[in-house]
C-alpha cells in the first residue's frame, strides 16, 4: 500500500458487562476510500462506530485514527482526533435551539479564531454544498428529516475533517431523499477526497457508494466477510453474507399448513 | 345506522347430527372479533350435549372470517383433539384458507420466554430500593465532584464559558420566575404574620409579629421557598432539555465534536442559578415582608413606618449574607441535579419524563437536607 491506512482497528472487542457484542474485529480503512459496515440488526455496526468515533471505550484491542491511538490522554492529541473527525448521527443530531448557521458555526467558534465575516463565509459555503443554501436561519424543527441529515452532515465536514463517519444515513428517509444524500455521499467523496465510513444496512446504498465492505454478524459475534460488495454478494462462499446480499432470512418463519382444513 | 332487524349474533349455528356419534357444526356469517364469546360459549355448551365421536366443522356458509375466529376454529380442534374426538374441517371458503394456513402454527403456544415478572416481596423491593439509593447517591457524588472541577475551570478561564448560554438561563430561571416567587412569598408573608398574629395578639406582643416573620422569611423561608419553586420550574426544565438531547443523539454530537458536554451543557445552567436564585431570594424576602406590612398596617394597627422600623431593626446583614449563601448552594444543588439527571437518560420519551420528575424529587430532597445541615452549622458557628 502506497499510502498508510487512514484508521487501523485491531483486535478490537466491544462487551457490556457479561455481555460480548463482537470480538476480535480488524480491518484498515484507506485514505480516500468508502468503507461500509454493514450486518443484520444488533451485529453490532452502531456499537463499532461508536468505538471508531471515540464514544465507546474498547473492552481490548485499539482503534487508531490519523496515526494517534483513540485511548489517548494528551490534551493536543484528542483535539486532532476530535478536529479530524466529523459524524452524522442518525437523526443528524442537530441541536435543537440553535439555527442551521449557528450549528455550523459552533466548531468554527470553538476550534479556530476566524472573524464572524470568515465563519459566516465558511457555512455559507458549507449550506451551499449540500443543497440547503438559504436555509441559515431556519431551525431545525422547521426542516423536513432530509435537510436535516444534510445540515447534519455540512456541521459535520465544517471543519474539513479527513474522516466522515455516517451511522445509517438512510434510515428514515424517503427513497428519493436517501438516494439523494448518497450521491451527495460519493460527490463530497470525489471531490473532496474525504475517507468515508458508512454505517448501513440499505443495499441500493451499499451498492451505490461502497468501495470497500465489512459485514459483521450477530451470531458469529465479529467479523465475517470484507471485499468488493459486488464480490461478495456473487462469490463469498459464505452463506451468511450472501444471504444478506440476496435478502434472504437465514430462519424461515415456522408456518406450516396441515392436512385438516 | 343500526339495523332493527339484525339477529343478535352476527354468526349463525346450526347442528346436525346424532349425539354421541358423527356431529355437523354448521357455522355461518361472521367469524369474527365481535361475537367471539358467545360463540365460543355456545360451541362449548353444545359439544358437551352432543359429545360427538367425530366432530365435522362445516364452514361453507361463512361469510368473513378474521384471525381471532379462526384462531377460535383452532382452539375448537385442539379440544376436540384433546377428547381423543375425530375433528374435520370442511369447505373452508376460499378467503378463509389463507388466514387458517397462516395461523396453524406450532408455535402459537410457544410458552414465554422471560418468566412472568412477579410482583417482589416488600422486603426485596425495600432491599433494591436501598441498593438503587446507594448507587445514586455514588453517582450524584462523582457528577457533582465533576461539575465542582468544571466550574473551577470555568472560573478560572471566563472565556471558556458560553455565556451567551448564561444570560439565556439567567433570563429562564430568574427573570421568568419572578412573577410567581413574588405571589407566593407575598402571600406566605401574609398568611404567616396573620397567624402568628392571631397568638401574639392575646399577650399583647403585636409589635413582635414584624421581627418574627423578618427572621424566619430572611432565615429559613425564603431561601427554601425560593428554591422549591426553581427546583420545580428550572430544576426539572434542565433534565428535560439534557435527557431530550440526550436521546437525540445531541450528547453524543457534542462529545464527537470534542466539546465537554458538562462544560457545554451543565456549566451555563449551574452558573446561571448560582446567580439568580440568591437574587430571586432577595425578592421573595421583600415580597414575605410587603405581605406581613399588610396585616400589619391592616389588622394589627401599625403604621407602615413602625413595622418596617422593626423589620429594619431586627435584621442584622449576619442574618442576610448566610441566607444569601445557602440560596446560592440550593442553586448549585438544584441546577446540578437536574443536569445529572438528564444526563442519566437512557432510551426515550418515558425516560426524560421519569429524569424531570426524578430531577425534582432528588432536588427537594436534597434541598431540605442541606438546609438542616445549614442550619446546624450556623447555629455552632454562632451565625
Amino acid at each position: 500500500m502506497s499510502h498508510p491506512p487512514i484508521i487501523e482497528v485491531d483486535n478490537l472487542t466491544a462487551r457490556f458487562g457479561d455481555n460480548t457484542i463482537f470480538q476480535n474485529v480488524t480491518f484498515r480503512v484507506h485514505r480516500g476510500e468508502i468503507l461500509v459496515i454493514l450486518g443484520g440488526s444488533g451485529c453490532g455496526k452502531s456499537t463499532l462506530l461508536k468505538h471508531l468515533i471515540g464514544l465507546y471505550q474498547p473492552a481490548a484491542g485499539r482503534v487508531i485514527l490519523n496515526g494517534i491511538d483513540m485511548r489517548t490522554d494528551d490534551a493536543d492529541e484528542l483535539r486532532q482526533l476530535k478536529m479530524g473527525i466529523g459524524v452524522l448521527f442518525q437523526s443528524g443530531a442537530l441541536f435543537g435551539s440553535m439555527t442551521l448557521a449557528e450549528n455550523l458555526a459552533l466548531p468554527l467558534q470553538e476550534y479556530t479564531d476566524l472573524t464572524p465575516e470568515e465563519i459566516e463565509d465558511i457555512v455559507n459555503m458549507k449550506l451551499a454544498l449540500v443543497n440547503l443554501a438559504g436555509y441559515g436561519n431556519h431551525l431545525p424543527e422547521e426542516i423536513s428529516g432530509g435537510m436535516k441529515k444534510r445540515a447534519g452532515l455540512a456541521r459535520a465536514m465544517v471543519l474539513d475533517p479527513s474522516v466522515l463517519f455516517f451511522d445509517e444515513p438512510s434510515a428514515g428517509l424517503d427513497p428519493i431523499s436517501a438516494a439523494e444524500l448518497d450521491i451527495l455521499i460519493k460527490s463530497i467523496n470525489a471531490g473532496l477526497g474525504t475517507t468515508m465510513v458508512v454505517v448501513t444496512h440499505e443495499l441500493e446504498s451499499i451498492f451505490s457508494i461502497a468501495h470497500r465492505v465489512i459485514m459483521l454478524d450477530k451470531s458469529a459475534k465479529g467479523m465475517i466477510a470484507e471485499g468488493d460488495p459486488r464480490e461478495l454478494r456473487d462469490h463469498s462462499p459464505d452463506p451468511r453474507v450472501t444471504d444478506f446480499f440476496n435478502r434472504r432470512p437465514g430462519l424461515g418463519r415456522q408456518a406450516k399448513g396441515n392436512g385438516d382444513g | 345506522m343500526k339495523n332493527i332487524a339484525a339477529p343478535p349474533f352476527s354468526y349463525s349455528l346450526k347442528i346436525t347430527g346424532d349425539k354421541g356419534k358423527e356431529v355437523v357444526f354448521s357455522l355461518g356469517g361472521r367469524i369474527a372479533l365481535e361475537d367471539l364469546r358467545a360463540l365460543n360459549a355456545e360451541v362449548r355448551a353444545r359439544l358437551q350435549e352432543m359429545v360427538p365421536a367425530r366432530l365435522i366443522v362445516d364452514l361453507a356458509q361463512v361469510e368473513y372470517l378474521d384471525s381471532a375466529g379462526a384462531l377460535e376454529l383452532l382452539g375448537l380442534k385442539r379440544e376436540a383433539r384433546s377428547r381423543s374426538m375425530d375433528f374435520q374441517l370442511v369447505h373452508l371458503p376460499e378467503t378463509a384458507q389463507g388466514i387458517m394456513e397462516l395461523l396453524d402454527r406450532d408455535d402459537l403456544n410457544t410458552p414465554p420466554l422471560i418468566a412472568d415478572r412477579d410482583e417482589s416481596h416488600l422486603v426485596e423491593e425495600l432491599g433494591e430500593g436501598a441498593r438503587r439509593f446507594a448507587g445514586d447517591l455514588g453517582q450524584v457524588t462523582t457528577f457533582l465532584g465533576e461539575l465542582l472541577r468544571a466550574l473551577a475551570y470555568a472560573l478560572t478561564h471566563p472565556r471558556s464559558v458560553r455565556w451567551g448560554d448564561v444570560a439565556s438561563y439567567m433570563r429562564r430561571a430568574g427573570m421568568e420566575g419572578l412573577p410567581i416567587v413574588s405571589l407566593i412569598s407575598f402571600l406566605l408573608g401574609l398568611i404567616l404574620a396573620f397567624m402568628s398574629s392571631l397568638q401574639l395578639r392575646q399577650f399583647g406582643a403585636n409589635v413582635y409579629v414584624a421581627p418574627l416573620l423578618a427572621i424566619a422569611v430572611v432565615k429559613e423561608l425564603g431561601p427554601i421557598m425560593t428554591a422549591i419553586l426553581v427546583a420545580g420550574r428550572s430544576g426539572s426544565a434542565f433534565a428535560a432539555e439534557i435527557g431530550t438531547m440526550k436521546v437525540n443523539e445531541e450528547v453524543d454530537a457534542l462529545t464527537t465534536m470534542g466539546f465537554d458536554p458538562m462544560r457545554f451543557l451543565a456549566v451555563p445552567k449551574v452558573l446561571a442559578a448560582m446567580v439568580v436564585v440568591p437574587l430571586l431570594t432577595i425578592y421573595a424576602d421583600i415580597f414575605a415582608i410587603a405581605g406581613g406590612l399588610v396585616v400589619g398596617v391592616l389588622g394589627l394597627d401599625l403604621t407602615a413606618y413602625t413595622y418596617l422600623k422593626d423589620t429594619q431593626a431586627s435584621l442584622k446583614l449576619m442574618d442576610i449574607i448566610p441566607s444569601l449563601i445557602k440560596s446560592g448552594v440550593f442553586a448549585l444543588l438544584i441546577a446540578g441535579i437536574g443536569c445529572q439527571r438528564g444526563f442519566m437518560v437512557r432510551g426515550g420519551a418515558e425516560a426524560v419524563g421519569t429524569a424531570t420528575t426524578s430531577a425534582v424529587v432528588a432536588a427537594l430532597f436534597l434541598i431540605i437536607v442541606t438546609d438542616s445541615a445549614f442550619a446546624l452549622a450556623f447555629h455552632y458557628l454562632g451565625i
